[in-house]
């Protein structure tokens, strides 16, 4: 029934197949936070530049989708803005291990036409921005840190995310610190209730950029690489040391460095204590098994995520806008890493 | 010959007769299958919010993921006023486009501006979104809304504040995207009245006015009725473009100026990042909601179809 020729064929095709996986990529999947997609997009583009027999396939598909695909085992690593907590933790049945890969920080920006002079607020004057209690721009809260400035009699139209987001989260935490109402009010999450008359809700940085640039007297928290790229003015906080600090790489590297032994369960770095830190800053974290199944996939893992909180891989960060893991940082990743059994 | 002789002929006989019977039947049952299936998986998912929150998750106001406090009243809300404007829009620009189109337009008009209203319909939500964001919602805010405010501000329909957000701008985008179906069902629905009845009117000396509002319309209206629910239809599940341009607040506001939120919209903005069991199937409620309004509101506006023209629409 199968001629010579059929069988030929059979063979080429059968011997092709059983070669193939040997001359393929090894391709590693990860999933999770959407902050970390572009920085992971164009740091993995380039390990696999160098390392051409790894490819690392990552999806933005959020951190709790993230969680969910890593404890499902679907996923060799999971990256979340949140620490996965005790709970998560039970529900992934094996040990995680948890390491911080990316730094951001999240600028104020505001939209307030005729007035040139950057803005200052005090901790405690954006608190009550977002508690709804300051309604105006030129209430006299605002005006006592801004002397010599005009403020108009604008409404302050205050500008969230309406999507769950690990910005959210590091904004919200940053103020249920420095103001207790905030705190039993509405308290910490990737989404809250706003309380604030004026909120309106916007969904991703682009949202929330676009929102602000188009009302007047808006103001809303953004990553920072947003505030750089769109030339959007930001507000000047005062941080916990007294100071009046901007948003840039080097304030919110100060804030990550002032705590160099950060861990899963001890993770907050808003408030930051130091003279020149920026007080809404929060790592993102990607999470692995310690015991792996595949050893040969575990090997490959390690070498890519130690690629990526080493200074070669941080590097990548720095022209999206990133911060940079400090160099503690860095270290103290790179030694929960090893703990990986590869 | 009459309907039950034909079927009692045209029975399914031989293998082959019996082989397509049983895929054509087999394709129909799928369609049940799947929307019973599609209903039993909502009320599944969302058994924990059900379980904790009862029937009283249907007039609460709250929605507070930290507390693990949530109500749909506010969403609910929301997906009623934007589709309820959008199809009062539509409705009416899409009518009188119809009848424009059908009977008084010269054919060197009517062709291609048939294709640009069609047009609209193959445009992506996520740009009307864009569009809405950058160049509708500043137009509210600078232009519309004061001139409604100014004239019709005594209302609470029309008072509050101008965010530029809002009701309005999500039902006019709303509107804006579902004027096709409108119009396109409309128009060829009035195109396939008979041309009897536009004679007989006009032998008997109405304008043409007269004409279009008086005989043809009311003859057509079972057909406008089924276009106009079609895009409402639509209207109730848009997700992005209305999540671009709604100010995605969980409050109830007389103001349509008032930055509010749709049942879609919720579930699109917080699925990816609800982490709580209770928080999930409290989304997965909310979809249950809307899968039920709108199999509702379709089953409403069958069985008006149907006391009008009798069974088998």
């Amino acid at each position: 029934m199968f001629g010579s020729l059929t069988r030929g064929c059979a063979a080429l095709v059968i011997a092709a197949v059983m070669a193939l996986p040997a001359a393929a990529a090894t391709q590693l999947t990860g999933a999770g936070s959407s902050f970390d997609y572009p920085f992971f997009s164009k740091a993995f583009y380039v390990y696999s530049q160098k390392n051409p027999d790894v490819t690392v396939n990552y999806q933005s598909i959020g951190s709790g989708g993230g969680i969910a695909q890593f404890t499902a085992k679907n996923v060799d690593f999971g990256a979340t803005d949140v620490p996965m907590n005790a709970q998560e933790l039970q529900r992934a049945g094996q040990p995680v291990l948890q390491i911080p890969v990316a730094l951001g920080g999240a600028a104020i920006a505001y939209n307030l036409p005729g007035v040139n002079a950057t803005i200052k607020l005090t901790r405690q004057t954006l608190a009550d921005i977002y508690l709804g209690k300051i309604t105006k721009w030129n209430d006299p809260q605002i005006a006592r840190a801004n002397h010599g400035v005009k403020l108009p009699d604008t409404a302050i139209v205050v500008v969230h995310r309406s999507d769950g987001s690990g910005t959210s989260y590091i904004f919200t935490d940053f103020l249920s610190h420095v103001s207790g109402e905030w705190k039993s009010r509405v308290g910490v999450g990737k989404s809250v209730s706003w309380p604030a008359p004026s909120a309106v809700g916007a969904k991703g940085n682009e949202g929330v950029a676009g929102q602000i640039r188009s009302t007047p007297g808006a103001i809303g928290y953004v990553e920072l690489a947003y505030v750089v790229e769109n030339h959007m003015p930001a507000v000047t906080l005062q941080n916990s040391a007294g100071k009046w600090v901007a948003c840039s790489e080097a304030t919110v590297a100060a804030a990550a460095a002032d705590k160099p032994h950060v861990s899963p369960t001890d993770f907050s770095i808003v408030d930051a204590p130091g003279a020149n830190s920026y007080p809404v800053a929060g790592f993102s974290w990607v999470v692995v098994y310690k015991k792996p199944a595949d050893s040969g996939r575990a090997r490959m893992l390690y070498d890519v995520l130690s690629w990526l909180v080493s200074s070669a891989g941080q590097e990548n960060a720095k022209s999206l806008d990133y911060v940079p893991l400090p160099r503690s940082i860095q270290a103290s990743a790179l030694s929960t890493l090893k703990q990986m059994q590869h | 010959m009459d309907e039950p002789a034909f079927r009692r002929i045209a029975r399914f006989v031989s293998p082959v007769d019996r082989g397509f019977a049983a895929v054509v039947y087999g394709g129909s049952a799928l369609f049940a299958v799947l929307i019973v299936g599609l209903f039993i998986e909502l009320v599944l998912g969302s058994w924990p919010s059900l379980r904790a929150f009862g029937p009283s998750f249907i007039w609460k106001s709250a929605w507070d993921p930290v507390a693990s406090k949530f109500g749909a009243l506010p969403m609910i809300y929301g997906t009623v006023v934007t589709s309820f404007i959008a199809i009062l829009l539509a409705s009416f620009v899409g009518i009188m486009a119809a009848v424009f189109l059908a009977d008084f337009a010269p054919r060197w008009i009517a062709a291609p501006l048939s294709f640009l209203i069609e047009l609209l319909a193959a445009v992506p939500s996520v740009v009307y979104g864009l569009w809405g964001l950058f160049v509708l919602a500043p137009l509210v805010r600078t232009t519309i809304g004061p001139v409604l405010q100014h004239l019709l501000g005594w209302t609470p329909l029309f008072a509050g504040p101008i965010y530029g957000v809002g009701l309005l701008t999500a039902g006019i985008i709303l509107a804006l995207m579902i004027v096709p179906t409108v119009t396109a069902i409309s128009r060829d629905v009035i195109a396939a009245i008979p041309r009897d009845l536009r004679e007989a009117s006009m032998a008997l000396g109405s304008t043409k006015w007269e004409t279009a509002t008086r005989v043809v319309l009311p003859a057509a209206r079972v057909g406008i009725f089924g276009a106009c629910v079609l895009g409402l239809g639509r209207a109730l599940g848009e997700t992005i473009a209305v999540t671009m341009v709604i100010g995605n607040r969980p409050e109830i506001s007389a103001s349509l100026f008032a930055p509010s939120y749709t049942l879609a919209s919720v579930i699109a903005n917080e699925f990816t990042e609800a982490t709580s069991a209770v928080y999930i199937s409290a989304l997965i409620e909310l979809g249950l909601i809307l899968f039920v309004v709108s199999i509702v509101v379709n089953a409403v506006a069958r069985l008006m179809i149907w006391s009008v023209r009798g069974s088998r629409a």
